[in-house]
């Protein structure tokens, strides 16, 4: 195992980007990224199509590299350190900033070992019943399945799922928690739990959401960066504005901005 | 329905699709009749060999071998021995106390080769199934005017004793078991061996291996070895299994000597051939199992700081199981069909003892089924018949038990 990254927790940043920039190939895909992510605050990444927003969020644990193959430059630091550095080890970085998918994606096993099974591999000592009951409370989840832990995590529904695979994360006790579009495939009600659910989380957790729904980064966070393809040519995109989201959505700095955020981008 | 208003740039022509659509189903529906038909003749032709009338003619009577009117079945160890040394010459006997004494020969045992030495049963002629059917009247008349000694019988070529008997020169005595347990020893080498290999190479391709153009020469060539005619296999493991590693595979270096030394023709010789020649077929279908894991389960996995280890052996593997047994299926049925890779590794031909360990001389089933056909006399013809009876029944059995292993990994989930 690599050095273990450092525990301090002095800084009001758990994360911030140092002109990062991440390639696939000869394809730079973001360029020049720098913005902060602050702690037990939602950070919302809004912006069209195809700008990178989940590539810029993948690269807060390093999942990029296993699935696309990216290389990276910049730095990203986490607690002040950079967590591309060599001496870092990719499996701690997504031990300790979580991840729930654009698609539920549970496993194929029961709900409770759909919680169990992160806590065991991280060498969870403690009780597990109890784990498995506190995250699925922590997710809103707990009484709606509390008596069928033993079903198929494949046999909720499509919000259930989204809400397990949010308890499945908490139970490896991360300090960031990445969202990729959390309730793109769910409809208005699941939704609205899920909205809840971060609302009650950022209490613990430091939260970092992508989303398509400007009506949503509106509602749930509290900062917001906005993204978008910077030339056209290389179809490379950056964060052209970084801010409270209250200023995003009402006074933007930049004209892109505001057209995305009212709707009359295009 | 009202008829839609035409636009003159459609030509919908529903009917004219649906026709279309019914010929297809009439060419499908035909290929399977075809298959379906092909199969029938196969097993029917099968059936036909391996039962049927036999005139069948004893040199000496059976009946008067009796000794103080006790018949052959009932005689004890003495008795027997007596009546062998009476009719076969004292060298004859010498010979085959030598290859197993006597008095440590079962009943059983003494009797068939009083049967096989003295009474020497001879198949005159044999009826397929489907003329014993047919003309059973025309056979009875054939067999008392051409063979008045001889007497009629019907015989299943296929019984429990065809199945337990060694391999024997005469058609009447010949069995099976000796070639059963080759195959089943050959087979249970090529499973160990491929199956380990095969299955860790297909993770390494598909988990571990960088996407670069030496990693796709090796993918493309597993491809191209899983087409490689099989004799072409067979050579290579007389080369290298039966020659170079003799060793080995004959057990000198683990001190095994066997009086019928079968130098590298061995049993260990022939599985490790048939291990190499499906293990690209077991790579291929564990890599496909594998692929067919979904990514989003992988993702999910590596999302909680799970190593690759873990994800692959906790998430990948116990889902690509299912794929990876079936595909395993499909490699050992392959194997245990094999025949010419094993003729040139040098599988014996006739040898009527069982194989006891890797190092043993074997044949298998196929072997001995290619051996009957090629005689000239039908009855060894209908005994082939019957082996290959048997050889589809331990196909359907070994694939049985994969099935039912398979279902028990693929939990409910």
């Amino acid at each position: 195992m690599a050095q273990p990254l450092s525990n301090h927790k002095n800084s009001n940043y758990v994360l911030e980007t140092k002109g990062l920039g991440i390639s696939y190939g000869d394809f730079q895909a973001v360029t020049g990224v720098n913005i902060p992510v602050k702690r037990h605050k939602i950070t919302a990444i809004i912006g069209p199509s195809g700008c990178g927003k989940s590539t810029l969020l993948r690269a807060f644990n390093r999942m990029n590299e296993l699935f696309a193959g990216t290389s990276i430059e910049g730095q990203v630091l986490f607690d002040g350190e950079n967590l591309y550095d060599p001496a870092v080890d990719p499996v701690e970085v997504r031990y300790r900033i979580g991840m729930v998918f654009q698609k539920p994606n549970p496993f194929p096993k029961s709900i409770y070992e759909n919680i169990a099974w992160g806590a065991r591999i991280h060498g969870f000592k403690g009780k597990m019943d109890e784990l498995v009951e506190s995250c699925l409370q922590q997710a809103a989840l707990w009484e709606e399945v509390k008596d069928k832990l033993n079903q198929s995590g494949l046999a909720l529904s499509g919000g259930q799922q989204q809400r397990l695979c949010i308890a499945r994360a908490l139970a490896v006790q991360p300090e960031v928690i990445l969202m990729d579009e959390p309730a793109s495939a769910l409809d208005p009600i699941a939704t609205l739990k899920i909205e809840e659910l971060m609302q009650e989380l950022k209490k613990h957790y430091t939260i970092v959401i992508v989303t398509h729904n400007m009506q949503q980064a509106a509602r749930v966070s509290d900062y917001t960066a906005m993204m978008m393809l910077v030339d056209r040519q290389t179809r490379s995109g950056t964060v052209i504005e970084y801010d409270d989201t209250n200023i995003i959505f009402t006074r933007p700095k930049d004209k892109r901005t505001e057209d995305y955020v009212t709707g009359r981008f295009g | 329905m009202k008829e839609k208003l035409a636009n003159p740039n459609y030509d919908v022509n529903i009917k004219g699709r649906n026709r279309g659509g019914l010929i297809w189903r009439w060419i499908f529906q035909a290929s399977t009749v075809v298959g379906i038909l092909a199969l029938t003749a196969l097993l029917l032709n099968i059936m036909n060999g391996a039962f049927g009338y036999v005139a069948l003619e004893a040199r000496v009577d059976p009946g008067t071998l009796a000794v103080n009117g006790t018949p052959l079945e009932n005689q004890t160890r003495e008795q027997l021995i007596s009546v062998l040394k009476e009719h076969i010459s004292s060298g004859a006997f010498n010979k085959l106390e030598k290859d197993q004494p006597f008095a440590k020969r079962s009943l059983a045992n003494i009797r068939q080769v009083i049967l096989e030495r003295v009474v020497k049963y001879d198949v005159k002629q044999s009826w397929s199934l489907w003329e014993s059917i047919t003309r059973v009247n025309q056979i009875k008349q054939e067999s008392t005017t051409k063979y008045p000694k001889a007497k009629l019988q019907f015989t299943s070529w296929l019984s429990s004793d065809f199945v337990g008997r060694p391999q024997s020169s005469e058609a009447l005595t010949a069995g099976v078991r000796t070639a059963i347990l080759g195959s089943l020893w050959t087979i249970l080498f090529t499973i160990l061996v491929a199956f380990p290999i095969g299955v860790g190479a297909a993770i390494y391709l598909e988990e571990y291996a960088t996407d670069n153009w030496l990693n796709r020469l090796i993918r493309t060539n597993i491809n191209n070895l899983a087409g490689v005619p099989s004799i072409v296999y067979g050579i290579l493991g007389l080369a290298i299994f039966v020659r170079t590693l003799e060793p080995l595979t004959s057990g000198s270096i683990f001190g095994y000597a066997d009086s019928v030394t079968a130098n590298g023709r061995t049993v260990l010789a022939a599985g490790l051939t048939l291990g190499l020649l499906v293990l690209p077929i077991i790579i291929i279908n564990a890599q496909e199992a594998i692929r067919a894991v979904p990514q989003s389960l992988r993702k999910a996995s590596y999302g909680l700081g799970a190593t690759k280890w873990q994800t692959v052996w906790y998430h990948v593997l116990p889902n690509a199981i299912p794929g990876i047994l079936t595909g395993t299926i499909l490699a050992v049925s392959r194997a245990i069909g094999e025949t010419a890779p094993l003729v040139v590794v040098g599988a014996s031909t006739a040898i009527s003892f069982d194989p006891t360990s890797p190092f043993s001389k074997f044949t298998t089933l196929p072997i001995q089924i290619y051996q009957w056909t090629s005689r000239p006399q039908d009855e060894f013809r209908s005994l082939a018949a019957a082996a290959i009876i048997v050889l589809l029944i331990i196909l359907l059995g070994l694939n049985a038990a994969a099935i039912l292993l398979r279902n028990r990994f693929s939990r409910s989930y």
